[in-house]
C-alpha cells in the first residue's frame, strides 16, 4: 500500500505536538509496511532554493534516528519538501506579522505571477495565509500529477493542507483521508474564524474518511461540523521518546510544579495560576513554573503579581529541545489545565520523565490514561487539591510516577498505525466499488 | 540679587544580568558585569571626566564666585571604585576647592523612605559615612532619591540633623506659589526646603539640543538673561538635574560643554545673580512660607508623583517582597548579603517595570535595558527569589531560625560601636542602624 501524505513540520524544525505526531505516525506506518511519500511545506527553505527536494529519509536529523533497525523502515518513506511560509498554529491575522518578520530576516522573494509559475515554489509568497493555502494546493495538484500511479490513497494533516488533499484527489481519483489534530473550536473557543472553519468542514466533506485524535475531537467533528458519524474514526496518538532521560541537578529544594505549553486561551494558564495561589496558602515549600510564551503571558504575569505569589511563581519563556527535557527533569508535578485539548502529548512526555501529572478532563489524552489525576479545567479547587496531594504525600506521587511510566510505554505508534492502515484499506475498497 | 543654586545628581544602578529560573540555587552572581563596566566607562569618558574638569576650571577662574552641589549615590561610588577610580579622584579634587558641596542621600538610591523609616535612616547614615570616607566631607543638607518628598519624609530628615532638603517645585503642591523661594517643612519648620524650578532646569536637561524648540539654540547669555529678568521673580533659582545631562543626555556635539563654560561669566555679568551651594542658599534666605505636601511627590514624569516606580501591581509586588526581607538581612548582617541587598533596592529596577507609556514613555524607554516591563519583573523576581532562598539558608547555618532571636544578639555587639561613633560626630543625631558600612569590595 502506498500513501501520498501532506504533512507538516518535521523534526528538527518543530513548533509543537503536530510535527512529533506526524513523525511517529509515519514511522509506525513504515513499520506496518506502508510506503509513504511525505510532502512538507518547508518554511526553512531559505538555505536551499531548489523547488522540490526529495530527501532520503535516513538523512533526516540524527537525533531522532535510533539504531540500525530503523534504516529498513525508512526505505519505505520518501520526503518532498515544498517551499512555503506556512507554519502550523497560526491564524490569518498572525500570518500578516509573521510574514513580514520572515521577510525582514532576509528570505529571498522573486516577482512573478504565482498562479502561472508551475513549480516555481521559490516565487512570491501569497499575500495572506488563505492565498498561500490555495497556492499550496496548486503545487500539490502538480505533485499528484507527477507522481501518478505511485500512490493508492491521500492523507492530509490539519486544515492548511486540506485544499492540497482535495486537489490531489481531483487529479488522481484516489480516496482522501483527512486527519484532524485540532479543530478551530479548540484554538479559539466559541469565537471561531469562519474561514478556517469553512476549510476544515470542506476538507472533511470532500474526504472519504476523517481521522480524529480523540473521542473528544470526534464529537466536535460530528456535532459542530455536521460530519456523518460513520465517516469519522478515532485514532489516539501515541508517543515516542528520546532514548535517554536527562538528569538535572536541582538548584532549589522546594517541590516544583510545572506548566509547559503555549500561554494561550486554549491551554488554560490562568486556572493554573489560581490553583497555585490556593496551594501556596497551605504550603509554602512549592514553586510553580510556567514555561512557554504566548498572547496571554502579560496578563498572567499581572495576575501573579496581584495575587502576591511572584516570589514562588516563575516564568522561563519559550523553551526548546534540551531545555524542555531539563524542565521535566526538574519537575515534581506536571499540570496540563487545557480548556480544550484535542490530544495533548506533553503529559505523556512528563510521565516518561517520571513526573506525576494532572490533566484536564477536556483533553483527548485523558481518554487513554489511567494513572493521571483528571480534573475539570475550571475546577481550581480540585486542581489545587491534587497538586497539594502529590507534593505532600510522597507515596501517591511515587505510585503515579511508576504506574504512569508503564502506561505511556505501552502507547505505541505501531498500534495507532495499524488502525490507520485499516482505515486506508476501507476507503480503498470502497473506492474500487 | 538672586541666588542660583546648581545641583547635580550622580547615579548609576548596578544592572542585573538575564537570570533564569534554571540559574536559581546554582548561580548567585546576579549582575551584568560587562554592561555595568562598559556603561560606567562610557559615561565617565563622555560626561564625568570632561564635566568635572570643566567645573574645576570654572571654579578656579571665578575664585569662589562659582559654586556647585553634588549628590553621588553609594552604588555609583562602588562602581567608580571598581571601574573608573579616576572619576573618584577628580571628585576629590573638586571637593578640595571648597566651592563644592556634597549632599547626603540614600546609599543605594532606594525608595525606602516610602516604606521603612528604619531602613531609610540606615541608608542615610551609611551614605554619610561614605561621604566622609571618600571626600572627608560631612553633609549638612539632604536630597532623597528622585527628589521624593513629603511632610513625613522631611520630618525624618530633620530628625537626622539636616538643615535643608531638596524637593520638586511641583505645580500640584505649589499651586499659585513660586518655587523661587525657600520654604519650611510643615511638621518641623527648622527644615528648609529648596524647590526645583523645573521649567528652567528642563530647558537645559531636556530641551537644550531639541532643534524643534522655539528657543533653540540656547546661549548662556540668553539663559542668564531669563533668570536675571525682573519677570523671573523670587530669591532663589534652583537648577537641579542629572549630572549625566552633560555629555550623555545632551551630547558634546550639541554644544552643551560650551554652554556650561560660558554660563558662570554670563550669570555674574548681569550683576543680578550669584551662585551658592544648597546649604548656603538655605541658610542665607529666610523661608517665605510653609510647604504642605501630604502625599509623596518626586521629580519624575508629568505627574510628579511616585507612580513611575510604584504605579502598577508588578512594581508593588516586587517592592513589597523586597522589603519583606529587611529583617532577615539585618539579622544576618553579612557583607556579601548586604551588598546584594543594596543594589536590589535601587529605584531603577522598579522604574523598568513601569507600564505607563503615554505621557513619558520615551524617557522611560531611554533608560530601560529590558524590552518590556514584564521581562524586567520576571528577571527581578527570579533574582530576588534566589537571594531570599540563600538568605534563609545562611540564617539557618548561622543557627537562628527566626530573625527576632538573631537581632537581639546582634544588637548587643553593635551598640558599643554605635556609641563610640556617636561621640565622634554630632550629626546625624540618632543612630539606630545596626549595621556596619557595607561591602566596600
Amino acid at each position: 500500500m502506498r500513501v501520498l501524505m501532506f504533512g507538516w513540520e518535521f523534526p528538527p524544525h518543530i513548533a509543537g505536538g503536530l510535527g512529533t505526531a506526524c513523525y511517529g505516525l509515519t514511522r509506525g506506518l513504515a513499520r506496518n509496511g506502508v510506503e509513504v511519500i511525505f510532502v512538507v511545506p518547508k518554511a526553512y527553505g531559505d538555505e536551499d532554493q531548489r523547488f522540490i527536494r526529495v530527501v532520503n529519509a535516513s538523512d533526516v536529523d540524527a537525533v531522532y534516528r535510533s539504531g540500525e533497525a530503523d534504516s529498513e523502515i525508512w526505505k519505505h518513506v520518501r520526503f518532498m519538501e515544498i517551499n512555503s511560509n506556512m507554519v502550523p498554529y497560526i491564524s490569518p491575522e498572525q500570518w500578516e506579522t509573521e510574514r513580514h518578520r520572515s521577510e525582514r530576516v532576509g528570505t529571498q522573494h522573486h516577482e512573478g505571477d504565482v498562479w502561472r509559475e508551475r513549480y516555481n515554489f521559490s516565487g512570491k509568497y501569497g499575500a495572506n495565509l488563505l492565498e498561500e493555502v490555495a497556492r499550496y494546493a496548486v503545487v500539490a495538484r502538480q505533485v499528484a500529477i507527477e507522481l501518478e500511479g505511485q500512490f493508492d490513497v491521500i492523507h492530509a494533516h490539519d486544515w492548511l493542507t486540506y485544499y492540497a488533499g482535495i486537489a490531489a484527489k481531483e487529479v488522481s481519483g484516489k480516496p482522501l483521508v483527512v486527519h484532524m489534530h485540532a479543530t478551530e473550536y479548540d484554538r479559539s473557543g466559541e469565537n471561531i474564524n469562519t474561514q478556517t472553519y469553512a476549510i476544515e468542514r470542506g476538507g472533511m466533506e470532500a474526504a472519504d474518511l476523517v481521522m480524529a485524535v480523540s473521542n473528544l475531537t470526534r464529537n466536535i467533528i460530528i456535532n459542530k461540523y455536521g460530519i456523518p458519524a460513520e465517516k469519522v474514526i478515532t485514532v489516539h496518538n501515541a508517543v515516542r521518546f528520546a532514548e535517554n532521560n536527562i538528569e538535572e541537578e536541582r538548584g532549589v529544594k522546594d517541590k516544583i510544579v510545572t506548566f509547559l505549553g503555549r500561554i494561550t486561551f486554549q491551554k488554560g494558564p490562568d486556572y493554573f495560576v489560581e490553583a497555585a495561589a490556593k496551594v501556596l496558602k497551605r504550603t509554602p515549600n512549592v514553586r510553580f513554573v510556567m514555561a512557554g510564551s504566548g498572547d496571554m503571558m502579560n496578563h498572567v504575569i499581572r495576575r501573579v503579581a496581584r495575587l502576591g505569589i511572584s516570589d514562588r511563581f516563575h516564568f522561563t519563556g519559550f523553551l526548546r529541545g534540551a531545555d524542555v527535557q531539563k524542565m521535566f527533569a526538574l519537575s515534581d508535578v506536571y499540570v496540563m489545565p487545557s480548556v480544550s485539548e484535542p490530544f495533548g502529548i506533553s503529559p505523556l512526555e512528563a510521565m516518561r520523565s517520571n513526573v506525576p501529572t494532572i490533566i484536564s478532563k477536556q483533553s483527548g489524552v485523558a481518554e487513554v490514561l489511567d494513572y493521571a489525576v483528571k480534573v475539570d479545567y475550571w475546577d481550581v479547587d480540585a486542581m489545587a487539591d491534587a497538586i497539594y496531594g502529590l507534593v505532600t504525600y510522597p507515596a501517591l506521587g511515587k505510585l503515579f510516577a511508576r504506574k504512569g511510566l508503564e502506561e505511556v510505554t505501552g502507547l505505541k505508534w505501531n498500534n495507532a498505525a495499524a488502525k490507520i492502515k485499516a482505515g486506508y484499506e476501507r476507503v480503498i475498497n470502497e473506492n474500487k466499488k | 540679587m538672586k541666588t542660583v543654586c546648581l545641583y547635580f545628581q550622580v547615579h548609576q544602578p548596578l544592572r542585573l544580568k538575564t537570570y533564569r529560573f534554571f540559574n536559581m540555587g546554582k548561580d548567585h552572581n546576579y549582575l551584568d558585569d560587562f554592561a555595568n563596566r562598559s556603561i560606567m566607562q562610557r559615561v565617565a569618558a563622555e560626561c564625568y571626566i570632561p564635566m568635572n574638569n570643566l567645573l574645576l576650571k570654572l571654579i578656579r577662574e571665578n575664585e569662589g564666585a562659582f559654586k556647585v552641589t553634588f549628590s553621588i549615590s553609594g552604588l555609583a561610588i562602588e562602581q567608580f571604585r571598581s571601574y573608573t577610580p579616576e572619576v573618584l579622584d577628580s571628585f576629590r579634587e573638586l571637593a578640595a576647592t571648597g566651592c563644592v558641596e556634597f549632599l547626603a542621600e540614600t546609599y543605594s538610591h532606594s525608595l525606602s523612605s516610602l516604606i521603612s523609616p528604619e531602613e531609610f535612616r540606615c541608608e542615610v547614615e551609611e551614605h554619610v559615612a561614605l561621604m566622609k570616607e571618600e571626600f572627608g566631607y560631612q553633609p549638612t543638607a539632604f536630597r532623597n532619591t528622585e527628589l521624593v518628598y513629603s511632610d513625613q519624609i522631611g520630618e525624618m530628615v530633620a530628625d537626622m540633623g539636616f538643615k535643608a532638603m531638596l524637593a520638586e517645585g511641583a505645580k500640584h503642591v505649589l499651586g499659585w506659589k513660586s518655587p523661587n523661594f525657600v520654604y519650611a517643612n510643615s511638621l518641623n519648620q527648622k527644615l528648609r526646603v529648596l524647590l526645583r524650578n523645573y521649567k528652567l532646569s528642563d530647558d537645559i536637561a531636556f530641551r537644550f539640543s531639541n532643534m524643534g524648540w522655539g528657543e533653540w539654540p540656547l546661549t548662556a547669555d540668553k539663559y542668564a538673561g531669563w533668570i536675571a529678568d525682573e519677570n523671573t521673580s523670587g530669591e532663589v533659582i534652583n537648577l537641579f538635574m542629572d549630572y549625566e545631562t552633560f555629555g550623555e543626555h545632551q551630547k558634546a556635539e550639541s554644544g552643551i560643554f560650551g554652554f556650561v563654560e560660558a554660563l558662570p561669566a554670563a550669570m555674574l555679568r548681569t550683576g543680578e545673580l550669584k551662585f551658592a551651594t544648597v546649604t548656603e542658599t538655605a541658610a542665607e534666605n529666610q523661608p517665605t512660607g510653609v510647604l504642605y505636601c501630604t502625599h509623596a511627590m518626586s521629580w519624575a514624569d508629568e505627574e510628579r508623583d511616585v507612580t513611575a516606580w510604584l504605579g502598577n501591581e508588578l512594581q508593588n509586588e516586587a517592592f513589597g517582597k523586597l522589603y519583606d526581607l529587611r529583617e532577615k538581612v539585618h539579622a544576618l548582617n553579612n557583607k556579601d548579603f548586604n551588598y546584594v541587598w543594596n543594589f536590589m533596592k535601587a529605584s531603577d529596577h522598579f522604574y523598568y517595570m513601569a507600564t505607563k507609556w503615554f505621557s513619558d514613555g520615551d524617557v522611560h524607554s531611554y533608560f530601560n535595558p529590558y524590552d518590556s516591563a514584564y521581562n524586567a519583573f520576571i528577571n527581578y523576581m527570579n533574582v530576588l527569589s534566589d537571594f531570599s532562598n540563600e538568605l534563609q539558608l545562611a540564617l539557618e547555618a548561622k543557627g537562628c531560625e527566626a530573625p527576632a532571636a538573631c537581632e537581639a544578639e546582634v544588637k548587643e555587639e553593635v551598640k558599643v560601636e554605635v556609641k563610640a561613633e556617636a561621640e565622634a560626630k554630632p550629626a546625624p543625631k540618632k543612630r539606630t542602624c545596626k549595621r556596619k558600612t557595607t561591602a566596600a569590595k
